[in-house]
């Protein structure tokens, strides 16, 4: 981790971290060697495919890892301080009162026997420690600041829409004041509409409380919408990091390319279909060197036998051979 | 559309459903009610073209394609094919040979696929039960050539694998083999591509469209997403609550819709893709509302920014707004008006996003330039403007 993103402001950094997940007596990396840092009030967007290792990043970040995960080496610090992730109980008071976590799937992570309010409520009495009837005027509150009228707080979650459901999941992530929101695909399940509304409703909560913000997603126009910067993950590492605006005028790697390729995007005037070629990376048998060589478009000689490393570059970070200012003269001679 | 007339055609579609009423309700006599999912369609296909039905969920999109492939039954209006009205065709023998000529692929390839049947059963199973073919050479010959034609090379590794042995974008091209394997006329796509990674996304669409190039295998596309429409579809088809409100050519649609819910939905989809129409109508506020209970008037005013009296007690009928386009909506001709005043942009629809990169790739200059001390000069924010 180097210079500029080493911020004395940085809320979060996640330092040299690395999963694995053991999986019939296999070792699996889900993550490896994954650094960043997230500002106060800031949004990051963590953007890959399946099995790129956005979730458990932000699982990890949460203290939220499944039973058979183990941190194999690195950190997390919050305001400056280890953060004990791997061990749950120690998290406790942690979780929610600083981190917080939207579920995608909002129907499954709500209790169905347990109207809205009594479910909102019960993080301020567990956590905050509140009264009854302090916690049902504070759910009443976290209601009508993610735009349900407070009545509707006695409904059951089966009587709300998926987009009113999304909502809930928001203002039960905000019952404890936290100061970082991670979105995991919060908007993958819902209407270009609804998502529309959830983003806007995302970014005002931010400006409003001065949240932090993880948006976890495989839709990369998400990303624009709703974040300052952006870190695409593939294979269990970050391959680029850069501003918004930055990825999307001028992307590094390749990978950042194809996938901004191939959103459709009719302002282009063009209709073209541009497949990124082969399947995403398997975990069990990583691709030696680079691990998107075998389907890079620009792979060179030096990307099947040697791992490049994620480098400053400009404004932001990208690991690419094609990218290291030490080595142009190298790939020159390669290409 | 004369053209298309004699292939697959919708006329005035209807599907109903009761609602069943609870034992209290029967008791009290109350009288049940209906979910009105599609609600009078009149949509062509031609031979060998791309349809891409574009709705939320509730708009009735998944039970037309349904309807097409003889899944759900229409309460009301045609089916036609090639002529022949379907609507009323039942059971299997009778509807063998349509089977054979259209084909449907679903959603979601996890659930599609029955996980104790091999790939090579999976995809011989039409094939099979349509007695398309004479022996088992022949047999191994079409689900060849339907695995080759949906991606997965070479198709004799594939035979002995169970769905649980394949990623997510195999699975989905398997259940594309399977429609394939008949040599159908015409598939209807179910948000084919929704549940897959980005990058296999643009793949499986490839094999769409090289099946409609090489084969003139009509498609009609069902999907939410509006870009993605406009890059696959010849013709786009809008759906709001079981109703057609806007219907035309693929680029008409994008560029210069009429239809307030179109514009709607486009204004809706990421900032990315600026550039499809810059009308400035205020974003949508709730939800679409229930099929049981269809606002009275035009069954979108409730929702619409540019609702006016007439709206709220007549249904507008869908009429002619250019060659080949249609809109359903009293004031089509001010959304018309509004964008071209407001879309003077659109020749150079791409320069709004390029305009707030460059001014951010500046703003960054500057930064790095300029010490923290001396503070960032106050520039527009890149992507929430000023």
């Amino acid at each position: 981790m180097t210079g500029s993103l080493q911020d004395k402001a940085s809320l979060l950094e996640v330092d040299g971290l690395s999963v694995e997940y053991r999986l019939n007596g296999l070792s699996l990396r889900a993550i490896d060697d994954v650094s960043f840092a997230l500002r106060a009030g800031e949004a990051i967007g963590l953007v890959g495919e399946s099995g790129s290792g956005k979730t458990t990043t932000a699982m990890a970040i949460a203290g939220l890892l499944s039973p058979n995960a183990r941190v194999s080496s690195g950190e997390v610090r919050y305001r400056g301080e280890r953060l004990p992730i791997d061990d749950d109980a120690a998290m406790r008071p942690h979780r929610w009162s600083e981190t917080s976590v939207v579920f995608q799937g909002a129907m499954n992570a709500l209790n169905p026997v347990h109207r809205i309010i009594k479910q909102i409520a019960e993080p301020c009495r567990l956590k905050l420690g509140m009264s009854r009837g302090g916690a049902t005027a504070r759910a009443r509150e976290l209601l009508e600041l993610v735009g349900i009228p407070a009545d509707r707080g006695f409904a059951y979650p089966h009587e709300l829409s998926g987009g009113m459901r999304q909502r809930v999941m928001i203002a039960m992530a905000l019952a404890c004041r936290p100061s970082i929101v991670i979105g995991d695909e919060p908007t993958t399940a819902l209407d270009v509409i609804i998502q529309a509304q959830i983003l806007k409703l995302l970014g005002e909560l931010r400006s409003q409380l001065n949240l932090a913000v993880i948006l976890i997603t495989h839709d990369l126009s998400v990303v624009a919408e709703a974040c300052d910067r952006v870190m695409i993950m593939y294979a269990g590492r970050i391959v680029e990091d850069g501003t918004v605006a930055e990825i999307f005028a001028q992307p590094k790697h390749p990978y950042t390319k194809l996938l901004i390729d191939s959103i459709p995007n009719p302002a282009n005037g063009k209709k073209m279909i541009r497949p990124i070629p082969g399947d995403p990376p398997n975990l069990v048998n990583r691709p030696s060197g680079c691990a998107f060589h075998p389907r890079c478009p620009s792979a060179i000689g030096i990307c099947a036998t040697e791992f490049p490393s994620l480098d400053e570059f400009g404004q932001g970070r990208v690991a690419c051979h094609l990218h290291r200012s030490s080595q142009e003269d190298k790939v020159a001679a390669h290409a | 559309m004369p053209d298309t007339a004699d292939f697959l055609r919708l006329e005035k579609l209807q599907v109903h459903f009761p609602i069943q009423g609870g034992l209290f309700d029967r008791v009290l006599g109350r009288p049940a009610g209906t979910v009105r999912a599609v609600d009078g369609i009149d949509l062509d296909v031609g031979r060998g073209e791309i349809v891409a039905l574009v709705g939320e969920s509730g708009s009735g999109k998944t039970t037309v394609g349904r309807v097409i492939t003889k899944l759900a039954h229409p309460t009301g209006g045609r089916l036609l094919f090639e002529g022949h009205d379907m609507t009323s065709e039942r059971g299997a023998s009778a509807l063998r040979p349509y089977r054979h000529r259209v084909q449907m692929i679903f959603q979601d390839a996890y659930q599609a696929l029955n996980p104790r049947h091999t790939v090579f059963d999976i995809v011989a199973e039409p094939l099979r039960s349509l007695r398309l073919v004479k022996n088992d050479t022949q047999l191994a010959e079409r689900v060849s050539e339907a695995l080759a034609s949906a991606g997965l090379n070479p198709p004799g590794d594939f035979f002995a694998r169970f769905p649980h042995e394949l990623s997510g974008g195999q699975r989905q091209r398997v259940v594309i083999a399977g429609a394939l394997a008949v040599r159908p006329e015409l598939i209807v796509a179910d948000e084919p591509v929704s549940m897959l990674d980005v990058s296999i996304r643009s793949q499986i669409l490839q094999v769409l469209v090289d099946l409609r190039d090489k084969h003139n295998m009509a498609l009609l596309f069902i999907t939410h997403d509006l870009p993605l429409a406009w890059l696959i579809a010849d013709r786009i088809a809008v759906l709001y609550l079981g109703r057609l409100v806007e219907i035309g050519r693929a680029d008409d649609i994008t560029f210069n819709p009429r239809h307030p819910y179109t514009v709607a939905l486009s204004n809706a989809t990421p900032k990315v893709r600026v550039g499809v129409s810059h009308i400035d109508l205020p974003a949508l506020e709730g939800e679409v509302p229930s099929a049981a209970r269809i606002p009275k008037g035009c069954r979108f005013h409730p929702r619409c920014p540019m609702a006016i009296d007439r709206c709220r007690q007549e249904d507008p009928p869908a009429v002619e707004v250019g060659p080949q386009h249609m809109s359903a909506c009293w004031r089509a001709g001010e959304v018309k008006a509004r964008s071209e005043l407001l879309g003077v942009a659109r020749s150079s629809s791409v320069e709004p996003l390029e305009r707030r990169l460059v001014s951010s790739l500046v703003k960054d200059r500057c930064r790095s330039s300029i010490s923290a001390e001396a503070g960032v000069p106050d520039l527009p924010d890149p992507i929430r403007g000023p």
